[in-house]
């Protein structure tokens, strides 16, 4: 054998090792990918599978025929726009209502010492882990015609007649900034603390006056946290269904009470479903624009 | 009172100009703690008008709640529903997050878009094609039904949680392990495990919670006999308002805040 063959057995040899190796690591990586089969499994079986399966069913008419007749009555109907126009209206109405209260709220928190804020945060965090219906049931109480609202505040001289404050659209849109209100401050609140105070010492060397370094300099800064905040609000209010249910009182029809209804009183699934292809559809488009929008900061998770 | 003119912050403005901050803060703070909080004083009333503060107190709504036999069953379904949800979806999410974490495969951020679907789809959608899918199966109004969806439902909580562990975790030291002779589940459990403990238990805890609070789904895949308490309220507070309801109340207030209170320590005495 000369000294060229024996190198190039040797390389042969290298290569199958080498070859090997690379086999049997790509077999263990997908050993490991594997193990997430079973959670995999279950997701396809009880959620994808299904909702494809609505997917199709909003394809179809009553006869079984393929046609775009849900989506058609959708567009000819008039109520489904004023459905569809409630759902935006409460969304940004309550969107903006965070931010107003939000706002303020993760600012003052962000300028106290951390153990103060800590203990603070407690309060932020305690609708997040109390049930929803509780809390909606809380709200109930509490803004009904005989409720602590009303009665203080005509004992205080506030207003004379009891208020109609729940049953109606007042009424949702407190209970939904209660549950919003967390998501808006928690990613404005993390945000605010990561911006760096030396900032504000240059600005105030510079000269500016507290509130014009603020605008200029802080405000700016904490954009960020606030876009996160406003769209991950705005895409949970979307789907909302049990808040409007209970405090709206029957008068307040978001998206999802109109597909309840349809299938609770009318058993349309056609219609249901259409709509329901409607909703996610929207969802994902507004996710996707706030995902551009700050680059996916932060953005996936959150419950309902 | 000398504090208000001292600065509050690097900009030298003083605490005066800022009370209408504090202010705020204050009311912002009340306005998401109090409501709640104050169902539990109403519990304890005597009258069948929820007043405030009550006149007169008693334990009548509890006694109420204990001795119906509709709302115990419903009691004990939500119970064993949270518990199998968190029994199941904890170790599916930590398989998966592990897995898929370990793997570094590039298909595998897709595998995770897809597990985390049911944090973005909305819940009413995934109540009525499970509704129609149970209809298809004779699940309806099942105990497993109402698992499986809760579980589903808890996966990508598991997975948040125990991956944002991991990331933190060097996974180099179950190699050590593993070149020690160890296998690799012997390395996760006796070297990864213990270290993202914190992170098994709180996403045990969430599962249950998860399971225990859901209302949207329930409402369309459980009744009869698996009938959930949230279904139960949901149902009775249409209605009209039962002050029943605000000693379940005070009840899941206390049991929640409990739950992540010792989970909480949990954490402390493992760190």
């Amino acid at each position: 054998m000369t000294t060229a063959s024996a190198f190039d057995a040797a390389g042969a040899i290298g290569d199958d090792h080498a070859a090997g190796l690379r086999r049997d690591q790509w077999r263990e990586r997908m050993g490991l990918a594997g193990l997430a089969a079973p959670a995999l499994l279950l997701v396809t079986v009880t959620m994808l599978v299904p909702v494809g399966w609505l997917f199709g069913l909003s394809f179809l008419d009553d006869s079984g025929a393929l046609s775009l007749e849900h989506y058609r009555r959708m567009l000819a109907e008039p109520s489904y726009g004023r459905t569809f126009l409630t759902t935006f209206e409460i969304s940004l109405a309550t969107t903006l209502i965070c931010i107003l209260l939000g706002y303020p709220l993760a600012y003052f928190l962000s300028q106290l010492p951390r153990r103060a804020a800590n203990l603070c945060m407690i309060a932020v965090l305690l609708p997040f882990w109390t049930s929803l219906l509780v809390r909606t049931y809380a709200w109930l109480v509490l803004l009904q015609r005989s409720g602590l609202i009303n009665t203080w505040g005509m004992k205080l001289g506030l207003w004379s007649e009891p208020l109609q404050l729940v049953h109606n659209m007042s009424g949702t849109l407190i209970g939904m900034v209660h549950i919003m209100l967390p998501f808006m401050v928690l990613p404005l609140y993390g945000t605010m603390r990561a911006i760096d105070r030396n900032l504000l010492r240059a600005a105030a060397s510079l000269g500016s006056t507290p509130v014009h370094g603020f605008w200029t300099v802080f405000f700016p800064l904490s954009l960020p946290g606030l876009a996160a905040g406003a769209s991950l609000v705005f895409v949970l209010c979307l789907g909302f269904y049990v808040t409007p249910a209970m405090l709206g009182g029957g008068k307040v029809t978001m998206v999802s009470n109109r597909i309840a209804n349809d299938i609770e009183l009318f058993f349309n699934w056609g219609a249901a479903s259409a709509l329901g292809v409607v909703l996610l559809v929207i969802t994902l488009v507004v996710l996707v624009l706030a995902a551009r929008l700050s680059r996916g900061a932060g953005l996936f998770g959150a419950g309902h | 009172m000398s504090w208000l003119d001292r600065p509050a912050s690097d900009t030298q403005i003083s605490h005066r100009a800022r009370l209408w901050l504090y202010g705020l803060g204050a009311l912002v703070l009340a306005f998401l703690a109090v409501p709640t909080l104050i169902v539990i004083p109403m519990s304890f009333s005597q009258s069948q008008y929820l007043e405030f503060p009550p006149r007169e107190w008693s334990l009548r709504w509890y006694e109420a709640y204990f001795s119906s036999s509709s709302w115990m069953a419903a009691t004990a379904t939500s119970f064993k529903a949270g518990f199998c949800t968190a029994l199941l979806a904890t170790p599916l999410g930590t398989l998966a997050a592990y897995g898929l974490h370990a793997s570094r495969l590039r298909f595998a951020g897709l595998a995770i878009l897809a597990l985390l679907t049911p944090t973005i789809v909305p819940v009413i959608l995934v109540g009525i094609a499970l509704f129609y899918a149970y209809v298809q199966l004779k699940m309806v109004n099942s105990f497993l039904g109402i698992v499986l969806a809760h579980t589903m439902l808890a996966v990508p909580i598991v997975m948040m949680i125990v991956g944002s562990a991991l990331k933190s975790f060097d996974l180099d030291q179950e190699r050590v392990a593993r070149s020690l002779g160890a296998t690799r589940t012997q390395a996760f459990l006796q070297v990864t495990a213990p270290q993202i403990g914190f992170a098994l238990v709180t996403s045990a805890v969430l599962s249950f919670l998860t399971s225990f609070d859901e209302v949207v789904i329930a409402l369309f895949v459980s009744g009869g006999d698996n009938a959930t308490l949230t279904r139960m309220m949901f149902l009775a507070l249409r209605d009209q308002i039962d002050p029943t309801i605000a000693a379940i109340s005070t009840i899941m207030i206390v049991m929640t805040s409990l739950l992540l209170a010792v989970s909480q320590l949990f954490g402390k005495a493992d760190s």
